[in-house]
């Protein structure tokens, strides 16, 4: 990331009368990255783009804007542009009119004008439908006009507020490899707010985390993948067994934890403080669990119970009680061997890497009424 | 038994056509009588003539009637649009306290008695020591039109795209260009389209008009003066058929502008690929 952040909030607040929609936000977006705010629902997350365009303004804090301070400035003074949720087409106009519409402001002249909007709907492949309205158009092809749209302004920041969501899967998919090339062919900061976990993990550079108006979270989607720092993160962005332990005590090499099938687990520390002799929490993802087939053996291994079973064509979901832990493991296993035949009741001995284990804080307690 | 189907599906067209005859055929018997070469309105016919047209145009009275049904068409248009632009932009836009009760007090007009709210409305003026005017025709009527317009602008607006006016402040513009190019624009459908509603409600309205008007008759107010004189009757057809043309022209517009612009929005938000 290099050193003066494209986008720096500050300390940002926002109340909506005693609701706290964010509380103490600070965050720095690198120019250039495609930058995700993952969460459910209300946690804040849109609240925080519509402050950076400008439609919504902290209650304390500040945002700046490429070093500028934006506390104050409307929408339409910032370089920032927007692709909203319904995309936001201008139904009384077509598809030139509406990229075109941010340019007649900038009197380029007719030629000039002309020219960069038949840049941008090549950009976003929509040159032969320059004619048609709104519409006409179907869901994806729409999305491509609010981003020609936004695009056309050269704006230094792209916000996108779940852009993918109104999509059907396919298609979300195919815009999703369209989205990134289009991030690395313009090469200006990206912002992208979703509460779809893999949407933000194949688009990002990094994720920020969001639960109850504060960040839980930032780091690249592998790092927020593979080292969750909470419980709700780890859960939000995909399965996790949890399992209770004990802290038993520091070494060089991280905290050693007991716990009750897995034996003592030497893991990284996070950065919340956990305290030597409390109880603690370790996770381990679904498919860091595997099946060992016949006479397979491995260092590490557990046996079970296959409790209940969900297949997903390529793979294949399994609840696997074990006796002494409180719930059943969940896994995931490729159908290559089977596990898609595997009755419900059998017996089957699972493999699993102690290194694959993550200690997990507790999380901070949500206070969103002032 | 299986008898009951084939023959409700005999009786059913029958009743409709009845229906429809019995809605529409006296309506239809006013152009064929203007268009008689008789003073009494009785078949057989007596021949074809223009004359009720053209005597229309040399009666004075029956002009500045006209006139002033004209007069208060295009205020109570103006007005009533106007006030229902504020109500339903309030209604669409914003969750506030009480704004279910406000969008059924403003819409029970509709349902009310309208020689109730004429007799009122009459007393209320009165009291207030106010001439029987146009002036006071307009402001019944404008009472009494705005739940149409209402219904015809909620309709529009509720299709309007919050993000659409955010949309066009993120692209640079002001908040009075947006306006001027989107607000506008989206809206001015459902505008145009209460603007023509109310102008033909108003045009052929008569009790508010009969209690509210002092020495200045409406068209309607004047028609029904007319038919105590059974020499006038023809006459009164040929003016009955034209401001039933108008009617209907005027509606057919409203309807067309209305149905052009719900295709143009239905799909404005959300679609799928």
């Amino acid at each position: 990331m290099p050193d003066t952040p494209m986008i720096a909030i500050d300390r940002v607040s926002k109340f909506y009368g005693i609701y706290n929609a964010l509380s103490d936000v600070s965050l720095n977006i690198g120019a250039g990255e495609f930058f995700a705010l993952l969460g459910p629902s209300g946690c804040g997350k849109t609240t925080l783009l519509r402050s950076i365009a400008g439609f919504d303004n902290p209650s304390s804090g500040d945002i700046r804007i490429d070093g500028h301070s934006a506390i104050g400035v409307p929408p339409n003074l910032r370089p920032t542009n927007m692709v909203f949720q319904s995309y936001a087409i201008f139904p009384h106009l077509n598809v030139e009119e509406n990229v075109a519409y941010g340019l007649k402001r900038l009197k380029l002249g007719a030629d000039e004008e002309r020219r960069r909007v038949g840049a941008a709907l090549e950009q976003v492949r929509l040159g032969h439908l320059g004619k048609r309205r709104g519409h006409e158009l179907s869901g994806g092809q729409r999305q491509r006009v609010a981003l020609a749209r936004a695009l056309v302004l050269r704006p230094k920041v792209l916000l996108l507020d779940e852009p993918l969501s109104a999509l059907d899967k396919k298609l979300r998919e195919e815009m999703q490899v369209e989205l990134r090339s289009l991030q690395r062919a313009v090469g200006i900061t990206f912002v992208l707010v979703t509460h779809d976990q893999y949407e933000a993990l194949a688009l990002s550079d990094r994720i920020a985390v969001m639960f109850g108006g504060r960040i839980a979270q930032v780091a690249t989607p592998k790092e927020i993948y593979q080292h969750p720092r909470t419980k709700s993160v780890a859960d939000f962005l995909g399965g996790m067994n949890f399992l209770s332990g004990r802290t038993l005590g520091q070494t060089a090499s991280g905290l050693t934890v007991e716990t009750e099938k897995f034996g003592t687990l030497t893991l990284s520390l996070p950065e919340e403080r956990i305290e030597v002799g409390a109880r603690a929490t370790v996770g381990i993802r679904p498919e860091r669990l595997r099946l060992l087939w016949d006479d397979a053996r491995a260092p590490h291994e557990l046996t079970g119970k296959v409790v209940n079973r969900a297949y997903f064509g390529e793979t294949t979901h399994l609840l696997v009680g074990v006796e002494g832990l409180e719930k059943p493991l969940s896994m995931i296993e490729t159908n290559t061997h089977g596990a898609d035949d595997l009755p419900i009741g059998a017996d089957i001995r699972l493999a699993y890497d102690p290194e694959a284990f993550v200690l997990l804080a507790d999380d901070p307690p949500v206070e969103r009424l002032n | 038994m299986n008898t009951g189907a084939p023959e409700k599906s005999r009786l059913l067209p029958a009743y409709v056509a009845f229906y429809f005859l019995f809605l529409y055929l006296p309506i239809l018997l006013l152009p064929v009588f203007s268009f008689n070469n008789a003073a009494a309105t009785t078949f057989p016919l007596a021949g074809f003539t223009t004359k009720w047209y053209v005597s229309l145009w040399g009666n004075g009275e029956m002009l500045t009637a006209a006139v002033n049904s004209l007069i208060v068409g295009v205020c109570v248009s103006v007005l009533s649009t106007l006030l229902g632009i504020c109500a339903a932009r309030a209604i669409t836009r914003y969750r506030f306290r009480g704004r279910r009760a406000a969008n059924g007090l403003i819409m029970a007009p509709l349902f009310l008695p309208e020689i109730i709210v004429a007799v009122s409305l009459l007393m209320v003026v009165l009291a207030a020591g106010m001439e029987l005017s146009l002036a006071t025709i307009i402001l019944g009527q404008t009472v009494f039109c705005l739940p149409y317009c209402m219904s015809v602008l909620t309709a529009g607006f509720e299709g309007f795209d919050r993000s659409l006016e955010e949309a066009s402040l993120d692209l640079g513009e002001t908040a009075f260009g947006t306006f001027r190019r989107v607000t506008l624009p989206v809206v001015a459908p459902a505008i145009l389209s209460s603007l023509l509603v109310s102008f033909t409600i108003s045009l052929d309205e008569f009790i508010l008009a009969f209690f509210l008007s002092g020495t200045e008759p409406t068209l309607p107010v004047y028609i029904w003066g007319q038919l105590r004189f059974a020499a006038k009757l023809p006459s009164v057809l040929a003016l009955g058929t034209i401001m039933l043309l108008i009617s209907i022209l005027l509606l057919t517009i409203a309807e067309v502008v209305r149905r052009r612009a719900e295709r143009r929005y239905a799909t404005g938000g959300y679609a799928h690929a």
